[in-house]
């Protein structure tokens, strides 16, 4: 009997002191944080990509709360949501136009000249061998590396070429900086029609790797409103997208080899199997 | 240098199929109608086209100068004119710089160096120059400018020359031809690398499955300060710091250059070419290669001059009689594998070589059993089951702490994988991804 209540004297005693030296040590070394530091954060979509630049949302967060990035500069959040934290902190937030991913090549497997490839399946390492093993230099490699680099899961492998779903990609950026073909760029998501090839060879050379490639034959310059709706450089077209067409120039284009398409439309299939 | 070669640490034994093409006397391979030079034929700054479209060439002269200290100069392979300065495929896959000229058949020396055929009372830097003018590169497979191996820095003391003719990849033998058939330039060569060097005696090492090819040599060498030495038969043999090790005792440090032991390294190939250089005053512009592999019907070594594409090589070795799966340039071990027949012969193309399917094995690799064989076999004394899980996982600082870099990518440790994991794969990445990273700093 006296055991235990030794025991328990001896528990309160040490749980009393250990009590007390918690309670001073949570007032003497107290960390004094912004509350609202942690309202942000639960405001933010809590994606952690890194889109914004920071370390996560937790990182981004306190950049607003201290005023250093705009609540905008984040690619995930709706309108909505951005605007309610600009309201939370009191500020103004101007709509930051939103971009897309899209990947400069139309080349599938059964559209392009590939050696077969056994080794390790990820682009950039696939890229040592034999430049990717594919006909076109520039082309997509097809091993995923952005795909799975992608946290949204918006970049799709299909017919050995990454396909991105606009209606899913927010824009963070992080599937440009694992591409070692630098064939993703950030565009407008309000532009639909994209040139899909970024290969600058003559449009033979192209031709003879791949039956998607932009052979630069200038039709949908042309067939544009403007001038300089479509950019030409070489061998290659793009879209200017401080001046871009209207979704109908796909149309009226009749690209002879469909490397001019909607993103959209890439996303959906409608492309697959119609060049010759 | 008359003491005992030992033996490197690690290593394999392929089996080495040199008796496909090993009996096949050098053929000087017939004058062809068009060449496609590749211009960036060296390690370090490519070249600088001084050509154009429509220009007259002379066999051996000048079409592109050394754009800095390490580069090399190109000159044309034969008398013609200049069709093309455009791009053309190359050996890593990419398409490359290269220049096209549509041969006049004429061959006509333009004649741009005066020999040296005194060379014996030479000025070494003279010399050295020559050397640097012909455009002399490591002929082994690098593609390193000689000269600059041959300017060691203030403070580095060079006391050996060695002569690699170990030639331990498998099915190559061009070295070895070269070396039975041109014994005395062999030795001619590296009298001129040693007096460059200003050095009284050098090396030559030679693996010793090649044993006519030491006897030749060391008849060639018999009243010269040159002598010949046979190594042990172990890939890879013929990696320069394997080589010094086996026949000097010393080991280059990691990250180090054979230069910080005192040695100076260079293939017989290119030790001919020095010799072509001084006595005959002929600029590099050919090089012996082995076409080989089972699916030719004549596999053999032929003198190519450079530009000349594979397609031409094969149709030289007779063709094939079954359909080849696989297309290296170089050896099985290290060779780059091709996807293109366009590709062109280089200063540095040591072979070309056919596998035929039952050969090429398309395999999945499996997880890493932790047998060791790859840490017992790399000549290099690094772990590559333990980096190659740190590139799995992208973590290129630990591989790079691991030494990664000190990797010779001989090919050693997928070779005797069992769980067949591309090690030599995972390597050539971290390599790349932390040169990258240190170019950005």
């Amino acid at each position: 009997m006296t055991i235990i209540l030794v025991s328990l004297l001896f528990a309160a005693l040490l749980g009393a002191i250990l009590a007390l030296i918690i309670g001073v040590a949570a007032k003497a070394f107290a960390v004094e944080s912004d509350p609202r530091i942690e309202t942000v954060t639960d405001m933010l979509p809590g994606a952690n990509c890194g889109g914004c630049g920071y370390a996560g949302c937790a990182d981004f967060a306190k950049a607003i709360v201290e005023g250093v990035a705009p609540p905008n500069d984040c690619p995930v959040a709706s309108a909505e949501a951005t605007v309610r934290v600009a309201d939370y902190m009191g500020i103004t937030s101007e709509e930051k136009e939103k971009v897309v991913a899209v990947v400069r090549c139309s080349g599938g497997i059964s559209d392009t000249v590939r050696s077969p490839y056994n080794g390790v399946e990820d682009c950039r390492s696939a890229v040592l061998v034999a430049g990717g093993a594919k006909g076109c230099d520039y082309g997509c490699i097809g091993f995923a590396s952005c795909a799975r680099a992608c946290p949204f899961d918006a970049i799709e492998i299909r017919d050995g070429l990454a396909v991105v779903h606009p209606d899913l990609c927010v824009g963070c950026g992080k599937c440009v900086d694992v591409c070692p073909k630098d064939l993703i760029i950030l565009t407008p998501a309000a532009v639909d029609v994209h040139v899909y090839c970024n290969s600058p060879e003559k449009g033979a050379a192209k031709r003879k790797v791949c039956k998607t490639a932009c052979i630069g034959c200038r039709k949908c310059v042309k067939a544009s409103d403007s001038e300089d709706q479509m950019l030409i450089d070489g061998f290659l077209i793009a879209t200017n997208y401080n001046n871009p067409p209207l979704p109908d120039l796909v149309e009226k284009a009749a690209c002879p080899t469909t490397a001019l398409r909607l993103a959209t439309q890439h996303a959906a299939g409608a492309y697959e199997g119609v060049s010759k | 240098m008359s003491n005992k070669p030992r033996k490197f640490r690690g290593g394999v034994h392929p089996n080495d199929s040199k008796a496909l093409s090993a009996a096949s006397p050098i053929q000087d391979a017939p004058l062809l109608d068009k060449y496609t030079v590749i211009v960036h034929q060296n390690i370090g700054a490519p070249p600088e086209v001084l050509v154009k479209k429509g220009d007259e060439v002379k066999k051996g002269a000048l079409l592109a100068k050394a754009s800095g200290f390490v580069s090399a100069p190109l000159h044309a392979p034969t008398s013609g004119t200049v069709t093309a300065v455009d791009k053309c495929d190359g050996p890593t896959g990419l398409r490359v710089a290269a220049i096209e000229i549509r041969a006049d058949g004429e061959d006509e020396w333009g004649s741009p160096f005066e020999p040296i055929t005194d060379w014996q009372n030479a000025d070494a830097a003279d010399l050295k120059q020559r050397v640097s003018d012909a455009g002399v590169v490591g002929m082994g497979g690098a593609g390193f400018p000689s000269h600059v191996k041959l300017s060691p820095p203030a403070g580095k003391e060079i006391d050996t020359l060695i002569l690699n003719g170990a030639e331990c990849e498998p099915y190559l033998t061009a070295d070895h031809r070269l070396m039975l058939e041109q014994a005395e330039d062999v030795v001619v060569g590296a009298a001129i690398l040693a007096r460059i060097l200003g050095l009284k005696s050098a090396v030559i090492g030679v693996e010793n499955n090649k044993p006519d090819a030491i006897e030749a040599l060391k008849k060639a060498a018999a009243k010269t300060n040159v002598t010949v030495q046979g190594l042990p038969v172990n890939y890879p043999q013929g990696a320069e710091k394997q080589l010094i090790y086996t026949l000097t005792g010393r080991e280059v440090p990691i990250g180090g250059l054979p230069m910080d032991v005192g040695c100076v390294v260079q293939n017989v190939a290119s030790a001919v070419a020095v010799n072509d250089a001084v006595v005959k005053g002929h600029p590099s512009i050919e090089r012996i290669t082995t076409v080989t592999g089972e699916p030719l019907v004549n596999p053999g070594n032929w003198r190519f001059r450079l530009g000349t594409p594979i397609s031409k090589a094969i149709e030289l070795a007779g063709g094939v009689k079954v359909q080849p799966a696989k297309l290296l340039l170089g050896g099985p071990m290290m060779g780059f594998a091709q996807n293109s027949l366009d590709v062109t012969v280089m200063k540095n193309t040591s072979g070309i070589l056919l596998i035929p399917a039952e050969q090429v094995s398309q395999y999945t690799s499996d997880p890493c059993i932790r047998c060791g064989k790859c840490v017992s076999c790399c000549p290099m004394g690094i772990l590559p089951a333990t980096i190659s899980q740190a590139v799995e996982n992208e973590r290129f600082d630990l591989a790079a702490q691991l030494n990664v870099l000190a990797c010779i990518e001989c090919g050693s440790c997928s070779y005797v994988c069992p769980s067949r994991r591309p090690l030599n794969q995972h390597f050539k990445r971290a390599k790349a991804e932390i040169m990258a990273a240190r170019k950005k700093k």
